[in-house]
This record gives C-alpha cells, sequence and structure tokens, in this order.
C-alpha cells in the first residue's frame, strides 16, 4: 500500500487527510475553510478501500448516515408498536385476532395482521437491532484506530496552515517571553500537559474524553450480546407457580431441589379508619378498600436432601422462612421467586350432613377434601358414603354428559352413594352448588349441604436469569463511556511562532464557549491577542 | 398548620417567584446597556428564581414528610417535581452561561408544566404495592432530571429559532415555529378552561353505551361538545352534547382536547390581533441581542449533560426496578418503548451533530423534536396509550 510522506517527514498511512504529525492538509488545497478535525483527518479505511465484498459492508456499516438511519427506522417502529396494546398486554381470555379488530375497528384488524401485535418479536425487528449492532462495532473500529494513531503520533509544531485554519485561531506581533512563561505556567495550573519543541508549545488535556464514544459503543455491545444470551439454554428460566395455603410445592426449574411451602396469603387494601388523615381524599376518590396496600405471601424454603425416588415423599431441609412482596422477591442460589398473582377464596374443603328425608334428622356429616378426596367416608353404625365421581370444575359438555373444565375446584360437583342400612346397595345423589339431584328415582336419604372452607392461592413467577450480569457489567460500561465522552471534553492549544509573529491556534470536540472562556482568561493580563472564533459572524 | 397545607402553600409561593422572576428576566434583556453581562435586572431575575426553587424544594420535603413517601408517585407529583427540575436546570446552566434570555423562556415553560400539572387531583395517594420501594424516588426523580435538562436544550433551541428564522414573509418555518407557540399557548388553555369550569362547579352525567354493548356512567366536568356512544343525560347541568362519538373512542378525553384546543385558539388569535404579527415576529426583537452560536452551544450543552442523566434514570435504573417489581427488566410496555426512543432520538442528534455537522437551525429543530417526545411521554402515554405505568 501506498504511504504518503509528507513535507515535515512523517509517512502517514494511504488515506490520511491531515499528517498525523503536523496537521498539514495532505491534499492541499488553496483556501481559507476551517479545516475539518472530525477524527483528527485521519486515514480511515472505509474511506480508503472499496474493493471486496467485505469492503463494500464495511463501508456500508462504517458510515454514521447509516447507523443514524438505522436508529431513526428503529425509532419509528418502535412507536409503532405502542399503537395498540402488544399481544403480552391484551386480556388472556380472548385470542389475538379476535381482540384487535373488536376493540379498535378495521384499524385494529389491519394492525393485528401486519404482525404488529408482536412487533418487538418479529425477525424484521430483531435484525434492526442486529443492523445496529454492526453498526456499532464497525462504526467503531473504523474510527478508532486511526483516531488513536492520530492523537499519538501528532507532533508539537504545527504547519501554519493548519494553525491558521483552526476555529479559534489569533495572531500576535508583539510579545515578551515572559507572557509565553505567564501562559505556559497557566495552562500547568489548569492542568494541561504541555509538550514544548523549539520554542513552540502545545498543551492538551482531557484526551481520555476522546475514548468515550468507543466506551460507551462496547458498553451497549456487550448489553445486546446479554441481550442475545438468553436464548443460550441453561442462562434463562421463567417458570410459574401456583400454591395453595398449606401446600408444599416443588419449586418448578430448580430440577427437583428446592421446595416452597406457602403458609398464608394475605391481601390488604387501604381502609379509610385506619389511614392517616392525609390519605383520606385520595381514598374517597378511589374508594374505601378499593386500592391494594399489600400482596404478601408467607413461605418456606426446604431442600430436598438425598435421591429423587419417584413416589416417595422426598425428605427436605428447611432453608429459611420469608415472605414474598410484590418488590421484594425471595431469592435464593441465583433463583428468585416473585409474587405477581393471586387467588382469593379458592373452595378448599366442602363438608356434608347424611339427612334421613323422613325423620328430617342427620345421622352422620363428612368433610372432603377438594384437592385430595377420599373414595369412601365411613360415618359408623352402617353408614357409608362413597365418592362415586368428582368433578373439580363442574359443567355439561358437548353430549350433555357432566364434566370438568379444569382441575381447579372453582364449581365442584359430586356423585355420591349414600350406604344405609336401609338401602345396603347406596342410593346414588347428584350434589353441585345449589344442585342437588337424585338421577335414579326418589331417595330416602340426601346430602346436606353444612359448609364450606377456603383458601387464599398466591401465584408467583419464579426466574433464574444469568444473563443479567452481563447486561449489567453492559450497563456499567455504557454510562461510563458516556460520561467520559460527555463531562469531559479534549482542549489543545498550540503556541507556535510563526515569521516573527506568534500564532495561538485551540481546538476542542465540544464545548467551545468554555474552551473560549478559559484560554482568553488566561491571555488577558498579556500582550497576545485573544483568540477569535473563525466561525463567529456576529460579534465583531 | 400541618405539613400537608405548608406544601401546597410552599408550592404556589414558587409559582409567584417564578412568575415574578420572569418579569425581571424580561426587564434584563431589555436593558440595552449588555445583552449577556450581570445587570441588576438579571441578579433579582435569579435570585427571585433560587428563592421560588427553594420554595419548591420545601413544597416537596414537606410534602414528602407528610405522605411517608417521594412526593412523585402521580401525575400531580412527577410533572411538578419535572417543573421544579427544569428550573434547576435553569439555574445551573445560567450560572455557567449567564444568559437571561433563557430565564424570559425557561421560567415559562416551567410555569406551564406546573400549572398543567395541578389541574390533576392533587391530593397526597397511597402507594400501591409497586410502588413501594426506594426505587421510585431513585428510578423517578432521575428520570425526571434527565428530561429537565434536555428541556433547556428545547428552550435555547426555541430562541435560537425565534431570532433567526426569517419572519418578513410567509414561509413554512415560520409556520412551524408559530404552532411551536401554539402549542404552548394551548397549555394555558387547557388550564384556563380547567379552572373556569371547576369554579362554575360544573358537572353533568351521562349513560352511554361501551364497545362490548355495556351500559356505563361517565361525569363530565366540561361543557360536552362531543359526548360518548349513544349518551344519555342523567343528571347534573342539562347541556346536551352536540354530536355522539363512536364507542371505540374516549368521547370525555376527546372533549378536554377540543376545549384545550379551542381555548388555546382563542388565546392566540387575541395575542396576534393586539400583537398585529405573528407571535414569533413579535418576539424576533427581543432576542437579537443574544448571539446564535451561544444558543446552539447551550442547546448542545444541555443534551449533553441531560443525556447521560435520561439514560440512567430512565432506562438503567428503571431497568433495575423492572426487575424487581415486575420480574424482567424489559417488558415493552409503552412507557419503556417511549423512553427508549426519547433515548434513540437524542443518540441520533448527538450523532448528528458530530459526524453530520448539524449545527444551529438544524439542531435547534432537533431539539425542539425530543421535547415533543418528551411530552408525548409524559402526557399522551399516560393519559392515551396506558399501560403499566397510568397510575395517575
Amino acid at each position: 500500500m501506498k504511504h504518503v510522506k509528507c513535507e515535515c517527514g512523517h509517512v502517514n498511512p494511504h488515506g490520511t487527510i491531515l499528517c498525523e504529525a503536523c496537521g498539514k492538509p495532505i491534499a492541499e488545497e488553496t483556501t481559507d475553510k476551517l479545516v475539518d478535525m472530525r477524527y483528527e483527518g485521519s486515514a480511515r479505511r472505509s474511506q480508503t478501500y472499496n474493493k471486496t465484498v467485505i469492503d463494500k459492508i464495511w463501508n456500508f456499516f462504517s458510515s454514521v448516515k447509516v447507523g443514524i438511519w438505522i436508529i431513526i427506522v428503529t425509532l419509528v417502529a418502535s412507536a409503532v408498536g405502542t399503537i395498540y396494546p402488544q399481544e403480552a398486554y391484551i386480556p388472556p381470555n380472548v385470542t389475538a385476532d379476535e381482540y384487535y379488530q373488536k376493540e379498535y375497528g378495521w384499524t385494529g384488524e389491519l394492525y393485528y395482521k401486519l404482525g404488529f401485535h408482536h412487533l418487538y418479536e418479529s425477525w424484521w425487528y430483531l435484525l434492526l437491532i442486529a443492523a445496529l449492532g454492526m453498526s456499532l462495532v464497525i462504526c467503531s473500529l473504523d474510527r478508532v484506530v486511526p483516531l488513536y494513531r492520530a492523537l499519538k503520533k501528532q507532533s508539537v509544531t504545527k504547519h501554519p496552515n493548519f494553525l491558521k485554519r483552526q476555529r479559534l485561531y489569533s495572531t500576535s506581533s508583539s510579545w515578551t517571553d515572559q507572557d509565553y512563561e505567564h501562559v505556559k505556567s497557566m495552562l500547568k495550573k489548569r492542568r494541561y500537559s504541555i509538550r514544548e519543541e523549539n520554542g513552540n508549545l502545545l498543551a492538551e488535556k482531557g484526551r481520555f474524553s476522546r475514548w468515550g464514544p468507543y466506551v460507551n459503543h462496547i458498553g451497549l455491545i456487550i448489553f445486546l450480546l446479554g441481550a442475545m444470551l438468553r436464548f443460550v439454554p441453561g442462562m434463562y428460566i421463567d417458570e410459574v407457580l401456583w400454591i395453595r395455603e398449606g401446600e408444599t410445592k416443588v419449586i418448578p426449574g430448580t430440577n427437583g431441589e428446592y421446595f416452597l411451602k406457602n403458609h398464608r396469603f394475605t391481601v390488604e387494601t387501604y381502609d379509610k379508619d385506619s389511614e392517616s388523615a392525609v390519605f383520606q381524599e385520595a381514598i374517597d376518590r378511589a374508594g374505601n378498600n378499593k386500592v391494594a396496600k399489600k400482596y404478601e405471601a408467607d413461605v418456606s424454603l426446604y431442600k430436598r436432601e438425598g435421591k429423587l425416588i419417584p413416589g416417595a415423599d422426598p425428605k427436605l431441609k428447611k432453608i429459611k422462612d420469608s415472605e414474598i412482596r410484590v418488590n421484594q422477591p425471595l431469592k435464593f442460589e441465583g433463583y428468585a421467586m416473585y409474587q405477581v398473582d393471586f387467588k382469593l377464596n379458592e373452595f378448599s374443603s366442602m363438608s356434608f350432613h347424611l339427612t334421613d328425608k323422613n325423620a328430617n334428622r342427620n345421622v352422620g356429616s363428612l368433610t372432603v377434601d377438594l384437592h385430595n378426596p377420599k373414595e369412601t367416608y365411613d360415618l359408623k353404625n352402617g353408614y357409608k358414603v362413597k365418592l362415586m365421581s368428582y368433578f373439580p370444575d363442574f359443567f355439561f359438555d358437548d353430549e350433555g354428559n357432566p364434566n370438568t373444565k379444569t382441575r381447579v375446584p372453582n364449581n365442584p360437583a359430586f356423585v355420591f352413594k349414600m350406604i344405609t342400612p336401609q338401602h345396603k346397595k347406596g342410593e346414588v345423589a347428584f350434589v353441585g352448588i345449589r344442585e342437588n339431584l337424585e338421577p335414579l328415582g326418589n331417595n330416602d336419604y340426601k346430602m346436606t349441604f353444612a359448609g364450606v372452607e377456603t383458601k387464599n392461592v398466591t401465584g408467583l413467577t419464579v426466574r433464574r436469569d444469568y444473563t443479567l450480569w452481563f447486561l449489567g457489567i453492559g450497563g456499567a460500561i455504557f454510562m461510563i463511556g458516556v460520561i467520559q465522552g460527555m463531562y469531559w471534553n479534549h482542549r489543545r492549544m498550540w503556541i507556535q511562532k510563526v515569521n516573527n509573529e506568534i500564532w495561538l491556534a485551540a481546538h476542542t470536540n465540544k464545548n467551545w464557549y468554555g474552551l473560549k472562556k478559559e484560554l482568553n482568561g488566561l491571555l488577558e493580563s498579556t500582550s497576545l491577542t485573544q483568540l477569535k472564533d473563525q466561525n463567529d459572524k456576529e460579534t465583531k | 398548620m400541618d405539613y400537608a397545607s405548608i406544601s401546597s402553600n410552599l408550592l404556589y409561593v414558587a409559582f409567584i417567584a417564578y412568575l415574578v422572576a420572569t418579569f425581571f428576566f424580561g426587564g434584563a434583556i431589555r436593558d440595552k446597556r449588555a445583552a449577556q453581562k450581570k445587570t441588576k435586572w438579571a441578579t433579582f431575575g435569579i435570585a427571585v428564581t433560587i428563592i421560588g426553587f427553594i420554595a419548591q424544594i420545601g413544597y416537596f420535603i414537606t410534602r414528602w414528610i407528610a405522605s411517608g413517601h417521594a412526593p412523585v408517585s402521580n401525575l400531580f407529583e412527577f410533572t411538578t417535581f419535572f417543573g421544579m427540575m427544569l428550573v434547576g436546570a435553569f439555574i445551573v446552566i445560567y450560572f455557567i452561561y449567564r444568559l437571561s434570555m433563557l430565564g424570559l423562556f425557561a421560567l415559562p415553560v416551567a410555569l406551564l408544566i406546573i400549572a398543567y400539572a395541578s389541574m390533576f387531583p392533587t391530593e397526597i395517594t397511597p402507594l400501591v404495592p409497586a410502588l413501594q420501594t426506594n426505587w421510585l424516588h431513585i428510578h423517578v426523580t432521575t428520570a425526571a432530571t434527565g428530561e429537565a435538562v434536555l428541556s433547556i436544550s428545547f428552550v435555547a433551541g426555541l430562541i435560537y429559532l425565534i431570532k433567526t428564522i426569517d419572519q418578513s414573509k410567509r414561509n413554512k418555518k415560520a409556520f412551524w415555529l408559530e404552532f411551536i407557540l401554539y402549542t404552548l399557548i394551548s397549555t394555558l388553555g387547557f388550564v384556563a378552561v380547567t379552572l373556569t369550569f371547576n369554579a362554575a362547579h360544573y358537572e353533568s352525567s351521562f349513560n352511554w353505551v361501551n364497545k362490548s354493548g355495556e351500559q356505563e356512567q361517565v361525569v363530565y366536568h366540561m361543557v360536552p361538545l362531543v359526548g360518548p356512544h349513544q349518551s344519555e343525560w342523567t343528571d347534573g347541568n342539562d347541556i346536551q352534547p352536540l354530536i355522539d362519538m363512536p364507542a371505540i373512542i374516549n368521547a370525555k378525553k376527546l372533549n378536554t382536547v377540543i376545549w384545550s384546543l379551542g381555548g388555546g385558539f382563542v388565546l392566540y388569535w387575541l395575542i396576534r390581533l393586539i400583537l398585529r404579527k405573528r407571535i414569533g415576529a413579535a418576539l424576533q426583537p427581543l432576542v437579537k441581542q443574544v448571539n446564535s452560536d451561544l444558543l446552539d452551544e447551550v442547546s448542545y450543552r444541555a443534551v449533553a449533560i441531560g443525556f447521560p442523566i435520561f439514560t440512567l434514570g430512565a432506562l438503567i435504573f428503571a431497568m433495575i426496578w423492572a426487575q424487581m417489581a415486575w420480574t424482567r427488566f424489559w417488558g415493552w410496555d409503552p412507557k419503556e418503548v417511549w423512553a427508549l426512543i426519547t433515548f434513540l432520538f437524542y443518540a441520533a442528534f448527538l450523532h448528528l451533530r458530530l459526524s453530520k455537522g448539524w449545527h444551529g437551525e438544524k439542531s435547534a429543530w432537533l431539539a425542539v423534536g425530543g421535547f415533543a417526545i418528551i411530552m408525548f411521554n409524559l402526557v399522551a402515554v399516560n393519559l392515551i396509550i396506558a399501560g403499566l405505568h397510568s397510575y395517575a
């Protein structure tokens, strides 16, 4: 590859715009326009090569213009996804194709047909994010290496053409050596690092802020990679656990290692009488006991000891008692359990009397555990009740037969066989909520409803997410980079003797106002000419 | 006096101080002696602003004591806090650049925001379980601070546009500048209309049929120009709506929007008839002393300062909290998405500035666009799109 030798003697890589050492514009044009200081005029790969397919892809993604377009397209696409709720947020009991049409008319239908109801999971949205990642990596690499070279190789003595085409610039024809020394010491005081060469001076500070953008881009890349890690098996577990009061259940996703017992689940609401006076008005507006105050599950965490033997009850060792509340998940061994849902007053058991209809006399009573019913209830003295069928969530199916919708006792119904001294073979009764049928003719006995017990159920989410560390590190690096780049700036000042004059020039990557104020403050007590902003056409 | 009433009195004090300070800054820029140097007017202006700011911090602290949680838990509290941080950001930027002009525009914007906030229920609300954590104040205050600093960029950009846009003939840019000013005036319209109807205790109830065909009730606090689907008056002031809306549209909110835009329209034309020119044209001579490059610099600097704060508060802290409260750090909830959009927009802004050299006017328009997105996220996402964040 051709190298370009500058008149100062420095050999620059092919494609350099401003000599890395002295700053002389390589492709010399005689113009008074300010030099383009972006990336120090260094040779960027994308501006230099364009031959192979890789060059072409590289060049495409290395363009900040392309990057900005990707950002804007992502922005617009993201906005489109908020016009109607995403599929994840629609009510669970309707299907998406009905919901959008019914709720939002033809626009909703169109939204659904275009797939915008799961826009953020769509292939093209993921492709956009991938393109953004590509752009981040290539844009950064294309610039950071040559920029590093250029800043490292810069020399103190600059080409006059470089100096006079800086935005802040001045010439002074009379000065004293004291002026020079004064400015130098003041610059030192302001923490500029000073390099001198043949009576010329380069003062520089905050160069590290130039790396801010690249640091934050690295952070973003780590973050995006972290988000992709979720698809690696074992990195991410997301399970649901519904658990009733008094129940002990294995925690899904833990390979049968951990068990959870729910002692009690409570919901508290804001009550006018017990809350302090400042909340009265707000409670009045929302309604008394209408606003939730606390969702809490009282639980114990157990660990299984020994091997898992199918059929046998596992041996459990208690690890800890804990409360799980919203915002206060239970954490153990990389897992976290969150309070997310609940069901109050689920039927847990029902009690019945066996009643002699003729004598109107109860001859015994029984309680059916709705989650674990027995087959036979022996009421002594020749009385016995057999549970022939049990429908926890009773309904009549398409064929008109009794059936159950779910395993949850929302609407329990039973077929009992009542065995009594009079009826040794038993009488059959169908008992449900507010239903008592005698399908095989008139009976002498009946099952009378005696009471019901309810329990609360808590809905927990079980999470284990090993990607969080990655995301956290990515986020932290991003913040460091963005602060490094935004809250500091890279300032340089050149003092150079050119043809019996002293030339001052200064450059910063941002905050020109601050730089000008700082440097002109230093120059105030000297006979050197104040720096002028050559961009400013308003002030004279 | 209890903390709650001390708190609301302090907010009044702050409001009035900001109003007074605006006039001082108005005096400061009329002072021909110097555009950017210290004048007595400007010193008074910034002093009164700081007094107002301290009063509002007092409001914030006393309300925190009264309720036991950081007062950033509903729309009124959040928006008021945002207004406060806008003033805070202005004070900081003022001491960097000593630009009185900024006060003349930043304070009225803050006043509008606080007035707008006060139109929503102002009582102290107890916290629902999802909000009961320190992340409430960590996340919300940082996000609001970031947005407030970014808004200073809008204020500087707006002054830039007022100064540089050619007002001598009709053109697209002058039109859009008027549109921005009209939007600001419409906020005033909303406040004025709401206060008027509140003072008159206007209330009327309607039965209406929702999209599932069920009957519902709605109470209007403004004269119904548009009524809900198949509305039927039941109680209160007996004024019938001019027209009923289809069931898909929230007629009550639309009615408020129509009233606000209408109120803004009347105010706008009233001002314009008095001035006998476009408002932008009338403001132009006031701002001609300010250096355009300085305005551009302030606008950019505000983004440079605000962007990291915003990212930290509205994305990173938000994710940490979301992971704790909702089990996932990101769920594509509308508010989350709009925070991401704001982030992407300012990222594009910074790249355009650094790489494509979008300085001056282009940059000023972008600053306006960014503020529009922030306002959209504050107002529309809460009131219209409504997701997990619609506590207000």
